[in-house]
């Protein structure tokens, strides 16, 4: 294989993109060197297996990840606005919608959420860390590497370019050949590992280690809807894991699952991408439901209404989201009766979902809403949401999806209910819980003008994208007729609005960096739930006392009573985990495998999964059982954090 | 935990080994042996079975009691997302149920052949 064939050629934007990596790798080597902070890096976060930095380094990931899908969003819709526009060829631009969708599910949505689950939950729930912490360290280095596998095909290689849902045969060897496919299918498989250990390790934590007293219906909402997610990862990703297996072994060594030729079954992985992908779609939306209730609850200075019934609509929606996946294929053709089964299952999922609205709504009723910066992304959600949901049970109807299929209609629809649930709780959950990860509130002023450029710029790219799929325009096209002009310059204004909105985010968290008040309280918002009772900066043991639970909204009781969650008299030593490198070593050496074997070359492949499994047996026998933290040191930290 | 094992763990090194060999026969018998087809598919199922009674006894702690039975509870669960899986792709990829094949369905005769092996 020459140098040139490597390398991706022959396009100024990629050259650019080249010269950026370049740069920005080389600016991050000096900075490191310069300043002394290898030794840093190593210690504090590349070895950590601390869930609070761990969440921090997923989320400031989906962030860098969010701005390259947003990149080539801003890059689609430039392509897109007047007819017949040559910014981007159609080779290119399918590269761009594919990346933008993989990325921005795979490796934004989930590991924001992740990111913030991390942080929250086992804070929510009164325990010390995750169960297991070393796999937490491993199911991040998985989903990071498989990222940056992902990320580095579009200047080596070339990127995938058959759709994020990647469908044979077109994804085959035979109408996709070269590198491009494999990128994606070993990315996904790489990170796929992260997400499905994760699955286990909060599921167990979830369970396992509450505290004292909470019973699973005591426990705040957005650890269910964490716990009931868990279930969800668990039970779909392994579908994806094999489908993605057959996948690579028909590419890569010939087998004949889902090609054209050989009794292979192409619609095979149609079924099969959706029976985990749309249990993967409320893998990043209940988790999203479950931020706004917490947001709700506390803004609205009341107790979430209807808990109980809240947690049973999620389970609801869990157990169905297994029974509607061919609701994406309708017009494969497999016959009325299959599609009239798959239709109705998809119009039950709304009831559960307008059930969880209207608590919402009737939490508000009446309440002393505080306008914060997380609660307007909170209010923000109601309304937009519900035009996607009722989008989305158009598209349920079977006989009318052959009329929107593939159109700009379901466009508009996933793009509702994806940014207007899953990014809006981003952005919500981030500020909210903000304060506990880096000691200072986000400044209010300029959230708020990021959360009106991005709403304001939200409604304008994507409701004229409904009228232009009724009006005829498929997706994946990447010239429009001089008909599709006018709603198209508008939805590519409204994209750059949230383009404006999401830089002056960035700048927020770097405005806030300098200028914004330290906390003085681990409890910034007058909250409800166990997180706030820990101190700000949160110790790495979280409780130095295990609190004892026996209300919904521990803290809030607590504080009702004018208990401390912090007993001095009761202090004792705290056994923790060790910092360990193997989760970062092992997860690189399996990327490098899964690199040779993008590439297809199978002996240095093998030579790294070789690697991999002897980084396992290291791990087996490592008997390393962690170390305590003394009561002195735990009252002289819990001193100076709660100003005793 | 801690004080539990600093002895090697004969169980799951020999449950390991096992799996692995089932796992390359397997490939062998399917993609090196020159059995009839049927017997080849009799064999894999059959090792397939093997495999997972492997994992469920020296693994999955299918023997152990207490806490609430959670391995039952778990592959309870698993076994509905099982015939959801199986049962589910048949009924949607088996095209059994052509009412009417003719509005908005592009290739049907394509999907004739995919119907008929």
């Amino acid at each position: 294989m020459q140098l040139d064939e490597f390398f991706v050629t022959g396009e100024p934007l990629i050259y650019a993109g080249m010269v950026a990596i370049a740069l920005v790798t080389s600016a991050v080597i000096f900075l490191l060197t310069y300043f002394k902070k290898w030794g840093w890096l190593w210690r504090e976060w590349l070895t950590t297996v601390d869930h609070k930095k761990i969440g921090i380094m997923y989320i400031l990931s989906a962030l860098a990840m969010l701005f390259r899908g947003g990149a080539d969003a801003l890059m689609m819709r430039t392509q897109l606005a007047f007819p017949d526009m040559n910014f981007l060829d159609a080779q290119h631009y399918n590269e761009i919608f594919t990346t933008h969708g993989t990325v921005m599910i795979i490796f934004m949505a989930m590991p924001f959420l992740i990111g913030l689950m991390n942080i929250a939950v086992p804070l929510q729930i009164g325990a010390r860390d995750f169960a297991f912490p070393y796999v937490n360290a491993l199911s991040f280095w998985a989903f990071f590497f498989g990222a940056m596998l992902f990320n580095i095909s579009f200047v080596i290689g070339g990127s995938p370019d058959a759709g994020w849902t990647s469908y044979t045969p077109l994804a085959g060897a035979a109408m996709s050949p070269g590198p491009g496919q494999n990128f994606y299918l070993l990315g996904l498989q790489l990170s796929g590992i992260g997400t499905l250990a994760t699955g286990v390790n909060l599921m167990v934590t979830i369970l396992k280690m509450r505290a004292p007293g909470m019973t699973l219906f005591k426990m705040p909402i957005f650890s269910w809807s964490s716990l009931i997610t868990m279930f969800i990862i668990v039970f779909a990703f392994p579908i994806l894991t094999v489908a993605l297996a057959l996948l690579t072994i028909d590419r890569i060594f010939g087998s004949q699952f889902f090609t054209l030729t050989g009794e292979g079954l192409p619609m095979m992985w149609a079924n099969l991408f959706w029976m985990w992908g749309h249990p993967e779609v409320y893998i990043v939306v209940l988790p999203a439901f479950g931020i706004f209730s917490e947001v709700i609850a506390t803004f609205a200075r009341k107790q979430l209404f209807g808990y109980s019934v809240m947690v049973w609509s999620i389970i609801l929606i869990a157990g169905l989201s297994f029974l509607v996946w061919v609701h994406h294929f309708f017009t494969m053709g497999a016959g009325a009766f299959v599609n009239s089964v798959f239709s109705v299952s998809t119009m039950a999922i709304a009831v559960p979902t307008g059930v969880k609205i209207f608590n919402w709504l009737a939490t508000l009723y009446k309440s002393k809403i505080q306008i914060t910066v997380p609660m307007m992304w909170a209010l923000a959600f109601i309304p937009s949401f519900v035009m996607g949901g009722v989008t989305g049970v158009m598209l349920g109807m079977a006989a009318a999806d052959y009329q929107f299929h593939n159109s700009y209609f379901l466009i508009a629809h996933f793009h509702y209910v994806l940014i207007a649930g899953t990014v809006f709780a981003c952005f919500a959950g981030l500020i909210y819980w903000y304060p506990k990860m880096f000691g200072h509130r986000l400044n209010e002023r300029i959230g708020k003008i990021a959360f009106w450029f991005f709403v304001i710029g939200f409604h304008v790219c994507f409701l004229p994208q409904y009228f232009l799929g009724l009006d005829g325009m498929p997706r994946r096209v990447f010239h429009i007729v001089p008909e599709w002009f006018n709603l198209n310059v508008v939805s590519t204004v409204g994209a750059f609005g949230m383009g404006i909105g999401f830089a002056v985010f960035v700048y927020n968290i770097y405005y806030s960096y300098r200028y914004s008040e330290r906390e003085k309280t681990g409890d910034p918002w007058n909250g409800r739930t166990l997180e706030w009772a820990t101190p700000i900066p949160v110790p790495e043991y979280n409780f130095a006392v295990v609190p004892h639970v026996d209300s919904l909204d521990a803290f809030w009781t607590m504080k009702e009573r004018g208990e401390s969650p912090y007993d001095e008299s009761k202090v004792k030593p705290i056994h923790m985990p060790s910092n360990t490198g193997k989760p970062f070593i092992m997860m690189g050496i399996l990327t490098l495998a899964s690199f040779f074997l993008v590439f297809e070359w199978i002996w240095l492949a093998a030579a790294g999964l070789i690697g991999g499994i002897i980084m396992m047996i290291i791990r087996s026998f490592d008997y390393d059982e962690g170390y305590h933290i003394s009561s002195e040191e735990i009252i002289e930290t819990e001193r100076s954090a709660r100003g005793l | 935990m801690a004080n539990q094992s600093r002895k090697i763990p004969i169980q799951h090194i020999v449950g390991f080994a096992l799996s692995i060999t089932l796992t390359l026969l397997a490939a062998w018998t399917a993609l090196r042996s020159s059995l009839p087809v049927m017997w080849i598919i009799i064999a894999i199922l059959t090792m397939a079975v093997l495999q997972a009674a492997i994992q469920l006894f020296m693994f999955m702690h299918i023997t152990e009691r207490g806490a609430g039975h959670a391995p039952w509870n778990m592959m309870f669960h698993a076994a509905v997302i099982a015939v959801i899986l199986v049962a589910g792709s048949l009924f949607t990829m088996s095209f059994g149920f052509h009412y009417d094949n003719g509005g908005g369905d592009s290739q049907p005769e394509q999907q004739q052949e995919q119907h008929q092996n």
